[in-house]
């Protein structure tokens, strides 16, 4: 009995430990990969930058398949890791199943809501920062006609598509702007070929400036819009650098700081749901040295306005997602 | 919808078509020996990888034409070995071979460049520009043939011209030399063959190595002449596309090269209209994505025609002692 006792207490005391030297956070990339040159780099970017201010270390997996995301999940919970971060909307429903399971664990989830007591969900309003590069698409076109390339055609892009149109209208109500998506299969984010293809499409069709929120998909977008000379714009990371004085602007989705706050509050992190948008900095538009010709101080100053008005309530920006109808076309 | 609209569609058309074109050729010559090759995508990934990583190194597009044919082929020799030589099953090696190129591409890229299986973006020599016929200019205001000839026809990477002038070259090999009639005769009836004096091995290996090249000049104009650099999984299901258009030409070239360009057709449609209403009726895009393969399954089906694959496809030959 003593000897079982004995067993019993130092299988108790290892299980501790082990709980306790394991208390690091977790990263999950979502199947674009982590170097996606946006999304999922943001991710990691943050997290770097937070292992790098604080001398922690975090765990991560970059996830090859569907089936990979609960057992990942599970994997890093049943480690003990806390809290667990993963990007992207795909995680939802797996979420909504293993969190309950872990109620000492919390979990965030970037760009989707899960309702449960240990989840932190944080969501971008990508309508508002995609409006304000709309403003300024429309300012820049000469041709009135401006275009947008979505990756694969779901809720979410068709948010960005939404608070494009509102902005580009904001500026001139008579303009065309030309949607596309690329695809319904998530094969529709790494298809530049198609990307390529479409850009030509809505150039013939006189779109000269052309908004791509497609994953890799855009870098064909903004490689077409480059060698035909008309202007382009980035998504989620800031991608003015890949194709200098030809890229107007870049919407800045801040993945980067939601990553950086959630490892910074560590184990105690507030759940909920938790909004990045104009307003604190989570969304935006990109400004350096490679865009500066591009954009003059009038344009700036316009929209700068703009998003001081959406920061303060003033202005609102039609969600998508909140109705799933777009006001304006 | 005018004639420059039309013009555009047909132009996008050719630009897609290609590389299908030239996968579904390298497919032909592989299948009519006997050696199913499913592994179309997983080449053409690699060849694209290679060409744009060498042309992005040496700033020669030249050299990274070679280095993607040289990847493909090593890859058709992987599949030689296994399904000839080995007798292996040949769907299998094909499947790995397609996982193979997936994965190796982008730990390469990751390793040699580090921007996140990607090669960075090629400029100046490191592309295949478009080349203007001559007379182009020219005829360019002359109404109707001028547009034709200036928007559809000239102005295309030189891989494009290649392309179309393999269809006609595969049919003069296949249907009128010696070695085409063996090739044949070798996915027909290999023991035939082999009864003549004729190395069935040998003849195989040339055909998958043939299917090597051409996947190879598909890849690389993928890479460097589409676009101006590799992305991840930058085929896109274009390798099954290719097969599928394999089927749907019966084996055939001068139909394989209608097939590619009715498949390409459909995809420049799609691309250029969201939606498209026929008398009411409204066609979602979706359904154009998928009419190659609904096509390729109806003509399997046996509906329009029978397809009927070579009789000794998908068989490893083995020598009668």
């Amino acid at each position: 009995m003593t000897l079982m006792h004995k067993f019993l207490a130092t299988a108790a005391a290892l299980s501790l430990s082990a709980g306790a030297a394991a208390a690091e956070p977790a990263l999950i990339f979502d199947l674009g990969g982590k170097f996606d040159k946006s999304f999922n780099e943001a991710a990691f970017t943050g997290a770097k930058r937070w292992a790098d201010e604080t001398g922690g270390t975090f765990r991560e997996i970059e996830l090859q398949s569907e089936a990979q995301r609960e057992q990942a999940l599970r994997r890093f919970a049943e480690n003990g890791n806390d809290p667990i971060i993963m990007t992207g909307f795909a995680f939802g429903n797996v979420l909504g199943e293993v969190a309950p399971d872990y109620p000492d664990t919390k979990f965030a989830i970037i760009d989707m809501v899960v309702d449960a007591p240990n989840v932190r969900s944080v969501v971008f309003n990508e309508h508002e920062g995609s409006y304000l590069v709309g403003m300024m698409a429309a300012m820049a076109s000469e041709s009135d006609t401006v275009g947008f390339i979505g990756g694969m055609d779901i809720p979410l892009i068709r948010k960005f598509a939404c608070g494009y149109v509102q902005g580009v209208k904001a500026v001139k109500p008579d303009a065309t702007v030309i949607q596309n998506m690329t695809g319904t299969t998530p094969a529709a984010w790494n298809d530049p070929v198609k990307g390529s293809e479409l850009t030509k499409s809505q150039i013939s069709q006189g779109a000269d400036v052309i908004y791509a929120a497609a994953g890799g998909t855009g870098v064909g977008v903004l490689q077409t819009a480059a060698d035909e000379g008309i202007l382009s714009i980035g998504v989620d990371s800031n991608q003015n650098y890949m194709h200098p004085g030809k890229i107007l602007t870049s919407m800045t989705k801040r993945v980067d700081n939601a990553v950086y706050d959630a490892m910074e509050a560590g184990a105690d992190i507030e759940t909920g749901i938790y909004v990045m948008g104009v307003g604190n900095e989570g969304v935006g538009y990109a400004m350096d040295e490679f865009n500066a010709d591009l954009v003059s101080a009038d344009m700036q100053a316009t929209v700068d306005e703009a998003a001081a008005k959406i920061g303060s309530g003033e202005l609102m920006v039609h969600d998508y997602m909140s109705d799933n109808a777009c006001p304006v076309e | 919808m005018d004639l420059m609209t039309v013009l555009q569609v047909l132009d996008s058309t050719v630009r897609l078509a290609t590389p299908l074109l030239l996968a579904c050729l390298a497919g032909l010559f592989s299948e009519r020996a006997g050696i199913f090759d499913i592994g179309l995508e997983g080449k053409m990934l690699a060849a694209a990888f290679f060409s744009a990583a060498v042309a992005s190194l040496t700033g020669s597009v030249w050299l990274g034409l070679s280095a993607g044919i040289g990847a493909s082929l090593v890859l058709s020799g992987i599949h030689g070995l296994a399904s000839i030589t080995f007798r292996g099953n040949q769907l299998i090696s094909g499947v790995a071979i397609n996982f193979l190129a997936a994965g190796m591409t982008v730990l390469i890229a990751e390793d040699w460049f580090s921007q996140g299986g990607r090669t960075p973006s090629l400029f100046g020599g490191g592309r295949f520009e478009g080349i203007t016929l001559p007379f182009a200019e020219a005829l360019r205001g002359v109404p109707v043939i001028g547009p034709i000839y200036y928007e559809l026809i000239s102005g295309h990477s030189i891989l494009v011209y290649v392309g179309f002038l393999t269809v006609p070259l595969t049919w003069w090999i296949l249907f009128r030399t010696r070695f085409g009639l063996r090739l044949r005769a070798v996915g027909e009836n290999p023991a035939a063959v082999d009864t003549a004096g004729v190395s069935v091995v040998g003849l195989r290996f040339a055909a998958v190595a043939i299917c090597g090249v051409l996947c190879g000049i598909a890849g690389a104009y993928l890479a460097t002449g589409l676009q101006a650099g590799f992305v991840k999984d930058m085929t896109a299901g274009r390798g099954f596309i290719a097969l599928a258009a394999l089927i749907f030409a019966k084996w055939r070239p001068w139909y394989a090269l209608y097939s590619c360009l009715l498949f390409g057709l459909l995809q420049a449609v799609a691309l250029r209209y969201q939606s498209i209403e026929v008398g009411g009726l409204v066609i979602p895009v979706q359904f154009m994505d998928a009419l190659p393969y609904i096509l390729t399954v109806v003509i399997l089906a046996g509906f329009v025609g029978k397809a009927i694959p070579p009789r000794a496809g998908g068989e490893p030959y083995v020598k009668e002692r």
